[in-house]
């Protein structure tokens, strides 16, 4: 062995020392519970005795179901519940984020406070407290109806929590409120458009709605893009709101019943841990899908601004 | 002239607009904070944000709890969780950090590539796993399962904020260190650390308001009430509280409210940079 070789070795040994809390954190924490929870997911296992191998069984019960298991169709439910939270939260969100962060684009004295109050939202939304206030904002004589009664006149308001057609609708509101790290980053965007662009096409006689079109949106695309594959992820896990707006039971008649909620009740209200198993493989399988469709068509909808 | 004073009305509407839309977004948030200091028998009844009888009473209340565990527990248990966690994660994720964007080792590109699809794992898949060996060791109702994960840089967020910050400084300072014989561990300790300071302070606060709000994780591991963390806290205060208590309720969730406020207010700045890196979750 030479010695820049020997120097070689000696210079990775040292720079294994940096890496080795992360590596046995991949290892003990990430890589070997995946595998196990892979493992987990083949078995029926109830924490208390040993797991017990039962092939596709899970999956089969969750999809199609057979004659001694019928299929979960609580299971099919929640994908449809957090399907539609996702789908409809993840672009009204985004919506509200670009028109925010246009308006906090201008140039004006106050600007830097508007912006800060407008992140309080996104900074307080996801605790606790924000969900216990909801439950109370939307309860039949909470505050929304208190307003709209009072000062509006409406009489029959339904109690919109623990009304099925629209418990689901609350938890989108309280998703969409929380905007403010889209707009941060659409802000953070907006300002990288160079305004001579805007200048040229306002000579050239286009209006505001043109320029928007013709300019902003495309200008913006990749983070748009970026903004609605992170949003997305984030949305299908979603826990704690549900939780505490329905009280731990993704009700009433589990129209709150978001995927992560009906796994949590699986595996530890039910100690079904090897479905509860199956059920977050079959998350990560969706997201993995998702998002390689997302980027698959960002080919053609997102334009990186390089040559014509 | 004219054009002048145009403009002026436009900006003054656009002010309004912008305060007016402002305001009824954090209406909740406000009438909250008004309903903590009402009257439990005014807080259904008023839909102003302004207590007409101010009164301490929800607070004095609420902060006894149920029975024999009052919030004094609860806030004392989320203040040791979330600085410890967000100590360790700042630190040990910096250390992972520093491999990836300054050392030259074997392995390095597949390592962090693997880093980086940890991103994007959804935690479900390590949920149960994790919750079967921390129990085969006993750690259930300790902090021990939502702490321990810290001291492994298993947030990759935040190796990956600390990796684009680190690749962004200059290369030369700790290139003549090295000239001069200085130690990789030298060159973290007094070039590259110091300089990422603002980084690891987006890495601290981010970290910190994650594990106060991290509801999941604590309603797993925390099983009996002397170990409850304040979200857990104002959960039990919900179910097992009736009607009459929702001023105490209010209070509570007001007074859990203000770390986020102080630690946004003060550090505005390096907000930012984590939401602009990271750009997921709330």
């Amino acid at each position: 062995m030479n010695r820049l070789n020997k120097r070689a070795v000696r210079d990775t040994l040292g720079s294994y020392v940096f890496l080795v809390p992360w590596l046995i954190g991949f290892f003990l924490l990430t890589l070997y519970p995946m595998c196990y929870s892979l493992y987990l997911s083949f078995t029926r296992f109830n924490i208390r005795t040993p797991p017990q191998w039962i092939g596709m069984a899970n999956y089969l019960v969750m999809f199609k179901g057979s004659a001694a298991l019928p299929r979960d169709e609580r299971f099919l439910n929640s994908i449809w519940v957090t399907f539609r939270f996702v789908f409809i939260s993840v672009p009204v969100k985004l919506v509200f984020a670009l028109t925010v962060a246009m308006l906090m684009n201008k140039k004006l004295r106050l600007i830097g406070l508007y912006r800060a109050l407008y992140y309080i939202p996104t900074l307080l939304g996801g605790s606790v407290a924000i969900a216990v206030l909801w439950r109370r904002l939307f309860a039949s004589d909470g505050l929304l109806n208190m307003i709209l009664s009072s000062l509006f006149g409406f009489t029959n308001l339904p109690a919109w929590i623990s009304n099925p057609s629209y418990a689901l609708y609350t938890l989108i509101i309280l998703a969409v409120w929380q905007f403010g790290s889209p707009m941060i980053i659409f802000l953070a965007g907006l300002q990288q458009i160079p305004r001579e662009y805007y200048e040229a096409s306002s000579v050239d006689g286009a209006g505001p709605i043109r320029q928007f079109f013709a300019i902003t949106l495309p200008s913006l695309s990749p983070i748009i893009f970026f903004n609605f594959v992170m949003q997305m992820i984030s949305a299908f896990q979603s826990f704690t709101q549900a939780f505490i707006v329905s009280g731990g039971s993704g009700g009433p008649l589990d129209s709150t019943m978001f995927y992560s909620l009906y796994l949590y009740i699986k595996g530890f209200g039910f100690s079904e841990m090897g479905y509860a198993a199956a059920m977050a493989w079959v998350l990560l399988i969706v997201i993995a899908i998702l998002t390689a469709i997302s980027f698959k068509s960002s080919g053609t909808l997102v334009s990186y601004g390089s040559g014509e | 002239m004219k054009r002048k004073r145009t403009g002026l009305v436009k900006r003054l509407l656009l002010n309004l607009f912008i305060i007016a839309l402002g305001v009824g977004m954090l209406y909740p948030i406000l009438w909250l904070i008004g309903a903590s200091f009402k009257p439990s028998n005014q807080i259904f009844t008023e839909v102003s944000i302004w207590p007409s009888n101010p009164t301490l009473d929800n607070f004095k209340e609420g902060w006894l709890g149920i029975g024999i565990v009052g919030f004094d527990t609860f806030f004392k248990n989320s203040f040791f969780i979330c600085i410890i966690s967000a100590f360790a994660n700042a630190i040990f994720c910096s250390l992972t950090a520093y491999a990836f964007a300054r050392l030259k080792f074997v392995g390095k590109n597949v390592w962090f590539a693997l880093m980086m699809v940890t991103l994007m794992l959804p935690s479900h898949v390590t949920t149960i796993p994790r919750y079967i060996m921390f129990r085969r060791m006993g750690w259930i109702n300790t902090f021990l399962p939502i702490i321990v994960p810290k001291f492994f840089a298993t947030d990759a967020f935040f190796i990956f904020l600390l990796v684009q910050f680190i690749r962004s400084l200059p290369r030369d300072m700790d290139e003549s260190a090295t000239i001069d014989g200085c130690s990789k561990a030298g060159i973290y300790t007094r070039i590259i650390m110091p300089l990422t300071v603002p980084a690891l302070i987006t890495t601290l606060l981010f970290t910190f308001l994650w594990t106060w709000d991290d509801f999941f994780n604590q309603l797993l591991y925390l099983t009996s009430p002397t170990k409850y963390t304040v979200p857990m806290g104002l959960r039990l205060f919900l179910d097992s509280s009736g009607m009459s208590m929702w001023g105490p309720m209010f209070a509570m969730s007001t007074l859990s409210l203000i770390p986020a406020f102080i630690l946004f207010f003060s550090l505005q700045k390096y907000f930012v940079r984590g939401i602009a890196t990271t750009g997921i979750k709330g």
